[in-house]
């Protein structure tokens, strides 16, 4: 493992290796278990708030800043990401978060991580710095870069900085439980809690109930509640803790299967089946993404199979020597030809 | 030649080769330029637009996809040699799923069309150019168009969950689907605002959201533009998210009420729209921090939209500011420059002092929340050199955003008419980068050439008027 401090020394290193792999904190381990060939590079002295103006809601920070610092100096002025990214706790940086392209409960009501990215820096397969986006929280000009290369597991590009919307934090939150007997039942409520008035912030399905969050002024979530427990009167308050629990992934241990898989609401219940006939458990973020868990690793050939057979796909986050794939994926012949014109050597990734 | 061989797909009343015909398709909504197509093909269905693409890739011929011409930057101004494909016809909307909150449509589709059909559920589609009656979804996923609620709900590509689309090499391409997540790379988010660049978007994944039950609108007119722009920096301070935060100035005031006369306050040099939304418990506890801090910033007067059909007014005299400036100026050229939102203030002092050296009213139109300006420069095109000058002073404003650490363009894009800019804004490594993946998708270069990359043909210039369609009221500029 490399350790480089300067963006001229990742440079180098990339224009003089075999392979590389940028990685953070490796609190995805399954991201950055690479073969022997592949070096890895730490972003970790890479590290900081480049710039941050509150009355501009944008923040820039190098790669490998932990999430831990960002959310802290935000709130100090009254602001966060919308998207909760995940793992603050367990000292994920803000590269690895765009890398793996992960968001938490809160991009149920502004979006994910994808949304609130504005510009990047970054070093492509020849280890030229280049910038995408715009350090503005509105741009149209030249290709959406930074969009691109969230999720890209260090494919295309690696990241030295990267600039980010915020918004202000509502002064206030408030957590609802409200059980349900299987993912038809959650997914019928989400559907509904969705469409309806109430702006809930969260809505998450952990296998036995659901989870909603408001945010906003005390004064109107306390009005808020007694109309929500009124009209839905299997709704009862939680502690807002159990947010803590599942932005640090406590649901699952921390050895393991963990796979993320992208549904829909309809699709929730063949899955919740799929899972269920492998003892694997469940947490469905927004109705939108399932992660998917199982303490035994070789889970993952069975998972596979299950996966292709209702057309979902999953990447996995945890799990040493499990696939990094699962069930679905779409190949073209177009991102054959972008991956040339990022990395013409094939420098980059796992 | 090659003509015959597209008239095996489309019969002859959907392959328009007439010079009448073709002068309607000429132009877009920067009238300043033209160019006339070899022919037009009007398909009806995605199997014809994939059979036109595939053709015009065995020929080597550029095509050009259109859907309703509005674009500000001519990101739809035909290639001379090469062919338009007018999309208008494709205009279903393929499925409307109020349980997952989606809508898939055909490229075709215009913009309100979605938002109207989502009504019934209690469901809206966010993003709302000012053309948005007009325009289509296709062109907005091609420029990344925007509206005023920007900074709250971001523009079309944080909207867009999929798109099927036929890419310059013929290849169809399924990106993203119907989950709002996805494992990347993000090939979607890549696709939107790639100027018509990689193929043709044929079935569009949107997200709907749900509409919000409570709106507060306040218009407030102010003494100066700085006292507005306080105004906006007071409540971004305040840790409210207004949907928006719209400044005219009197130039715009003035057009938007000779227009549609939406009872501005009168005086003004500057007006606020200011709006909060959301469930009415969450506005009514909002409300009086916004009410107070605006009490504070002293406007000359402060109004707020008591009922649906007040709200409506207010937002007609903003949404028809472009197309009534008409009314001040035979031709106007509008801008969409963007600056780091707390040098609003500064930025506009330095276009109007630009405008005072250069002789040329300049009427501003602005989204306050995100930074984004529409400065709206007048001029009169039968005056020898005045296009030219005003496209100086639009050069000048342009490269002032991108010095002051802001964007050529927040949701116009780069089109024809800012291409010569780019280099201000990216390093040439950058552009090379942009090059290869424009090739990636489109190795000849057929989709949509001399949009976005400087260089390339420079298409002719007309010296004035407004296009046809504006003329009659029917789109409006953003």
């Amino acid at each position: 493992m490399k350790t480089p401090s300067t963006v001229a020394e990742v440079a180098d290193i990339i224009r003089s290796s075999k392979r590389v792999l940028a990685v953070g904190a490796q609190t995805k381990p399954r991201l950055s278990q690479v073969p022997d060939e592949v070096t890895l590079i730490s972003m970790r002295n890479l590290s900081g708030i480049v710039e941050y103006d509150p009355g501009e809601f944008t923040f820039t920070a190098f790669a490998g800043t932990p999430l831990r610092e960002i959310v802290a100096t935000l709130a100090a002025q009254g602001q966060y990401l919308p998207f909760d990214p995940p793992l603050v706790e367990s000292g994920a940086t803000i590269g690895g978060t765009v890398a793996a392209g992960l968001s938490g409960p809160g991009r149920f009501r502004y979006g994910g991580l994808r949304d609130f990215i504005l510009a990047v820096r970054f070093l492509d397969g020849n280890g030229t710095q280049l910038r995408g986006g715009a350090k503005v929280v509105k741009n149209a000009a030249g290709f959406d870069i930074p969009k691109f290369l969230v999720g890209s597991l260090g494919r295309f590009g690696v990241l030295t900085e990267v600039t980010f919307k915020v918004f202000p934090c509502p002064p206030a939150l408030m957590t609802f439980e409200i059980p349900c007997a299987n993912a038809a039942e959650a997914a019928a409520h989400i559907a509904k809690a969705a469409s309806g008035r109430w702006e809930f912030d969260a809505l998450d399905y952990d296998g036995t109930r659901i989870l909603a969050r408001l945010r906003g002024p005390q004064e109107a979530l306390d009005l808020l509640a007694a109309d929500i427990l009124n009209c839905w009167p299997a709704a009862k308050r939680a502690d807002n803790a159990v947010w803590d629990g599942i932005r640090e992934w406590r649901f699952v241990g921390a050895d393991g299967l963990l796979v993320k898989i992208p549904v829909t609401l309809r699709k929730l219940p063949a899955l919740e089946a799929i899972l269920q006939a492998r003892n694997m458990a469940l947490h469905v973020v927004g109705g939108s993404v399932a992660y998917a868990y199982h303490s035994n690793v070789s889970y993952s050939e069975t998972l596979n199979e299950a996966l292709v057979e209702v057309s979902l796909g999953g990447l996995t986050l945890r799990g040493f020597g499990a696939r990094l794939c699962h069930g679905d994926s779409h190949h073209s012949a177009v991102a054959q030809s972008l991956k040339l014109a990022f990395d013409p050597c094939h420098r980059l990734g796992a | 030649m090659s003509l015959s061989r597209f008239a095996q797909i489309f019969p002859p009343e959907r392959l328009l080769t007439s010079a009448a015909h073709l002068s309607a398709y000429e132009s877009d909504a920067l009238t300043a330029f033209h160019s006339r197509p070899v022919a037009v093909v009007v398909p009806e269905s995605a199997d014809e637009v994939i059979a036109a693409v595939r053709l015009c890739r065995e020929l080597g011929m550029p095509f050009v996809a259109r859907g309703s011409g509005t674009s500000l930057s001519g990101g739809s101004l035909p290639v001379a040699g090469g062919i338009v494909i007018a999309l208008n016809r494709l205009n279903r909307i393929l499925k409307l799923d109020a349980t997952e909150r989606i809508a898939v449509v055909e490229p075709g589709v215009v913009n309100t069309q979605v938002t109207l059909a989502a009504q019934p559920f209690g469901l809206h589609y966010a993003p709302d150019p000012s053309s948005q009656t007009i325009c289509t979804i296709g062109g907005n996923v091609a420029f990344n168009s925007g509206g005023a609620h920007c900074l709250k709900y971001g523009m079309t590509s944080n909207h867009v969950l999929g798109i099927k689309a036929v890419l310059a090499t013929g290849e169809v391409v399924e990106f993203g689907g119907p989950s709002r997540e996805s494992i990347g790379p993000d090939y979607t988010g890549l696709f939107v605002g790639s100027e018509g660049l990689f193929g043709i978007a044929l079935e569009i994944t949107l997200q709907l959201l749900p509409r919000a039950e409570c709106f507060h609108t306040v218009l407030a007119g102010y003494r100066t533009l700085e006292e507005a722009g306080d105004a906006v920096s007071a409540v971004v301070a305040s840790g409210l998210l207004p949907g928006a935060l719209e400044i005219m100035d009197a130039l715009a005031i003035q057009a938007a009420e000779a227009a549609v006369q939406s009872g501005y306050p009168k005086g003004c040099e500057a007006v606020l729209i200011v709006e909060l939304e959301g469930p009415r418990e969450k506005v009514a506890a909002e409300r009086p921090a916004l009410d107070a801090l605006l009490a504070a910033s002293k406007p000359i007067e402060s109004r707020v939209a008591a009922n649906a059909a007040e709200r409506a007014k207010i937002w007609k005299g903003r949404k028809s500011a472009f197309s009534a400036v008409g009314r001040l100026s035979p031709d106007f050229i509008v801008q969409d420059g963007v600056v780091p939102r707390q040098r609003l203030g500064e930025a506009l002092r330095r276009i109007s002092e630009m405008a005072r050296e250069a002789g040329i009213r300049v009427a501003n139109v602005f989204h306050a929340g995100d930074g984004n300006l529409h400065p709206l420069i007048l001029y009169d095109g039968r005056e020898s050199g005045a296009l030219e000058r005003a496209e100086e002073l639009a050069g000048r404003i342009l490269k002032m955003c991108v010095a002051m650490g802001g964007s050529l363009t927040g949701e116009h894009g780069i089109g024809v008419e800012k291409r010569a800019y780019l280099p201000d804004m990216f390093s040439a490594d950058e552009i090379a980068l942009m090059h290869r993946i424009r090739a990636a998708f489109d190795p000849l270069g057929i989709a949509n050439p001399g949009k976005m990359f400087p260089g390339g043909d420079a298409p002719a210039l007309v010296q004035h008027g407004l296009h046809p369609l504006e003329k009659s009221g029917v789109i409006s500029r953003e």
